[in-house]
């Protein structure tokens, strides 16, 4: 089984290779970026029947590709489990791991990784079949609940029956597919996830109109990369990858006018795009990085609209994932 | 005159000189114990280093090392349970919910396959044509399909398959099946119900010693006792008589529907239904086979022999094919039982909450401590399988043959 196979990878490499600082190096002289992601998750990262993978998380992955080997087409992408994705990004099996993950502190100080930004406000919430007539999770007394293991959400789901004086059987799958047909079986009352997930589950649904999202939301779930500690170079770079999307859309920056504006923008396009200033030399990047990621992921916005948003079947509101000026907290740090 | 050593006079001469004058290098004796000595050595450096330099890994990516969190809350849930367990409890105590599932659906597994491995391996010598091909049948297409697969077909395909809580099918308002399991009444015992306990207790005990006296009696004066009826009448008589004379000091808790889920009762989850089946139907049909090799391992003449004493054909099996069979099946029900305990990890791809899927899937995954929990996942298993192999060890030579 490949969780296994991973696992015993994970634990040699520990024992063989250990921290790798240099990731840079290694990603530049292989001349391409193992970026992990999930086994499937419609809008965040899935594969169609070509074998090109899309979504908001694989654009993690081609961004950084774009912004270190200047071509977002060389990616090698590993889908992973929940239950595996950290050990295959601990043990070198992976450069990044981009695959819907949730910061929280303890992953963050305890596991030997970092969090490189949040590319998706997310909550945990639920979805219930709307013959069974349940208008609020607070009805939700005694019910089967089908989750995905290793994953926040097995935590969040807990708290809340507790807090609310309320039991559950927690049904637990390896893959959030087979959430979706223990829900569909009706091994559950509701299927427990991020919203977004919920969101992707649903259209994978044999019926999708029988089925409804409930408004609560019951955690707080910033999904993210993920990288080793202890190479900031790296760090950094995924981290930038990260600010140059959300900036790219705030300086009005797109795929389509990227072109133009490197030539005649203002200062702050121009030194974003490399034509003034040294931002890429910092992070040990060629001068055009953010240029390529714009020219060839697109700016946030578009990344959101084309996966999860209003050009996806999806159609995920902005919400919280919108720009700090326009009602959301999306805020990239300074460019310059 | 010249005369050649034997070979003892050279030992004697090198032996008096290895502890009196000669070389100590030259010294067989200390030149084995020095090589053994530093191969000792080299392995202790050997685990050493690589204990050392994965802990100084952890330590250089900050990860956090130790069993300190074991003590921790764990904060999730368990599906199933045979102590109670809430998501308050520890890591520490999810390690033991884990083992506790583990050994259940192990002997749960052995011993149903032990059921269908004696029934279809005795099958394949009957001389009923269909009997003899549903056998055989049965062992070549189960030991041929992978287990996962049968796993799934048990879990996805038959069990999924079943109608949802409110259509449940139901007999007489107690046992309800449904896609979310069986439920069946529970017996609560009140004050008084010590003596029923006890009395099921004197029962199985009265059953040893009735087949104890019925075979000395058998010996001494070649009488039959009908030990099987007797058997169950006393296990089974003895208990209701006492319950009756206590007035019956139980309640029956029945499952009831509330809300969502039936209540109360005791509740069979499916993914342990589709385990147990998975595992002890595959492992069924390698019994099978082992019972075969077994019976025919047994010279036909005895079979003849004992036809010709006049035995019925069910006591000819019974009593002189099976007990010289054992000696052959007995070591090979060893390694399939040992088999069937590791293949319970299979359990993962379902969401039956073993050991390794709770601890090695999910404690590894929030905690991060992945040589922590699979180091001590691995010694359960480990010390399951030895337990098995002593076991089977005793039983082995308590039906090898006996030499005199």
């Amino acid at each position: 089984m490949k969780k296994i196979s991973s696992l015993v990878v994970g634990g040699l490499a520990l024992v063989a290779l250990g921290a790798q600082a240099g990731t840079l190096e290694d990603v530049k002289k292989r001349g391409v970026l193992s970026c992990g992601v999930s086994t499937g998750l419609a809008g965040f990262s899935q594969k169609d029947e070509k074998g090109n993978w899309s979504g908001l998380d694989v654009d993690v992955c081609r961004g950084v590709a774009a912004a270190v080997l200047g071509d977002a087409s060389k990616v090698q992408y590993k889908p992973l489990t929940a239950k595996e994705r950290f050990e295959a990004l601990r043990s070198g099996e992976i450069d990044v791991l981009s695959r819907n993950t949730t910061w929280t502190h303890t992953r963050d100080t305890s596991l030997g990784l970092n969090f490189a930004g949040t590319i998706y406000y997310d909550g945990a919430g639920f979805m219930v079949r709307k013959a069974i007539g349940v208008k609020s999770a607070t009805e939700l007394d005694n019910a089967n609940a089908c989750i995905q293991a290793g994953t926040s959400t097995e935590l969040a789901i807990a708290d809340y029956f507790r807090e609310n004086n309320m039991s559950y059987k927690a049904v637990t799958f390896d893959t959030s597919d087979q959430t979706r047909i223990g829900f569909e079986s009706g091994r559950c009352d509701f299927l427990v996830s991020d919203q977004s997930q919920l969101y992707a589950l649903r259209i994978g649904l044999n019926n999708p109109d029988g089925a409804v999202v409930l408004p609560e939301v019951i955690s707080k779930e910033p999904l993210g990369p993920v990288v080793r500690q202890g190479d900031d170079e790296w760090f950094n770079i995924v981290k930038w990858v990260v600010n140059a999307s959300i900036e790219g859309e705030f300086q009005g920056v797109t795929s389509a006018n990227v072109d133009k504006l490197k030539k005649d923008g203002n200062p702050a396009q121009l030194r974003f795009l490399g034509t003034e200033g040294k931002l890429g030399e910092n992070l040990g990047l060629s001068a055009d990085w953010a240029y390529q990621v714009i020219k060839q992921v697109g700016n946030y916005a578009e990344s959101f609209e084309r996966n999860v948003g209003q050009d996806s079947p999806l159609k995920i509101s902005r919400g919280l994932n919108a720009q700090w000026n326009k009602g959301g907290i999306l805020y990239s740090p300074a460019m310059r | 005159m010249f005369k050649e050593k034997t070979t003892e006079e050279i030992q004697a001469a090198s032996r008096i000189a290895g502890t009196s004058k000669g070389a100590v290098y030259n010294n067989p004796r200390y030149r084995a114990w020095f090589y053994q000595l530093a191969m000792m050595l080299g392995l202790l450096y050997f685990f050493y280093s690589i204990i050392s330099n994965t802990l100084g890994n952890m330590e250089a990516l900050g990860a956090k090392t130790g069993f300190s969190f074991l003590s921790a809350a764990a904060g999730y849930d368990v599906l199933m349970s045979l102590i109670s367990f809430d998501a308050t409890d520890t890591y520490a105590r999810i390690f033991v919910v884990g083992f506790l599932n583990t050994v259940l659906v192990s002997v749960i597994g052995i011993f149903f396959a032990t059921v269908f491995g004696f029934i279809f391996g005795v099958a394949h010598f009957s001389h009923n044509w269909l009997i003899r091909k549903v056998a055989i049948t049965y062992v070549e297409i189960f030991r041929n399909i992978p287990l996962l697969l049968q796993v799934f077909f048990w879990y996805f395909a038959v069990l999924s398959a079943l109608p949802g809580t409110r259509e449940s099918l139901s007999l007489g308002e107690a046992f309800f099946l449904n896609v979310r399991g069986f439920y069946f009444p529970r017996l609560i015992g009140e004050g008084g119900s010590w003596v029923v306990y006890a009395s099921i207790f004197v029962a199985i005990f009265g059953v040893f010693f009735l087949k104890h006296w019925a075979k000395k009696n058998q010996e001494k004066t070649g009488e039959q006792f009908p030990v099987f009826y007797t058997s169950l009448g006393i296990l089974f008589g003895l208990p209701l008589f006492f319950a009756l004379v206590t007035g019956f000091p139980f309640t029956i808790e029945y499952p009831v529907l509330k809300g969502f889920n039936y209540t109360g009762g005791i509740t069979v989850i499916p993914e342990l239904m589709a385990l147990s089946l998975a595992l002890s139907v595959y492992t069924g049909a390698f019994i099978a086979e082992a019972v075969r090799a077994g019976i025919q391992a047994v010279p036909h003449g005895q079979t003849e022999a004992a036809r010709s004493l006049g035995l019925k054909e069910n006591r000819v099996m019974s009593l002189i094919i099976v007990p010289q069979a054992m000696r052959v099946i007995v070591p090979l029900l060893n390694s399939e039982y040992q088999s069937l305990v590791k293949n319970s990890t299979l359990a993962a791809a379902i969401g039956y909450p073993d050991l390794f899927n709770v601890f090695v899937g999910t404690a590894l995954n929030q905690t991060g401590q992945a040589i922590e929990t699979i180091f001590m996942t691995v010694v359960v298993y480990f010390i399951l399988n030895m337990i098995i192999s002593f076991l089977m060890n005793r039983f082995n030579s308590s039906v090898a043959l006996v030499t005199r």
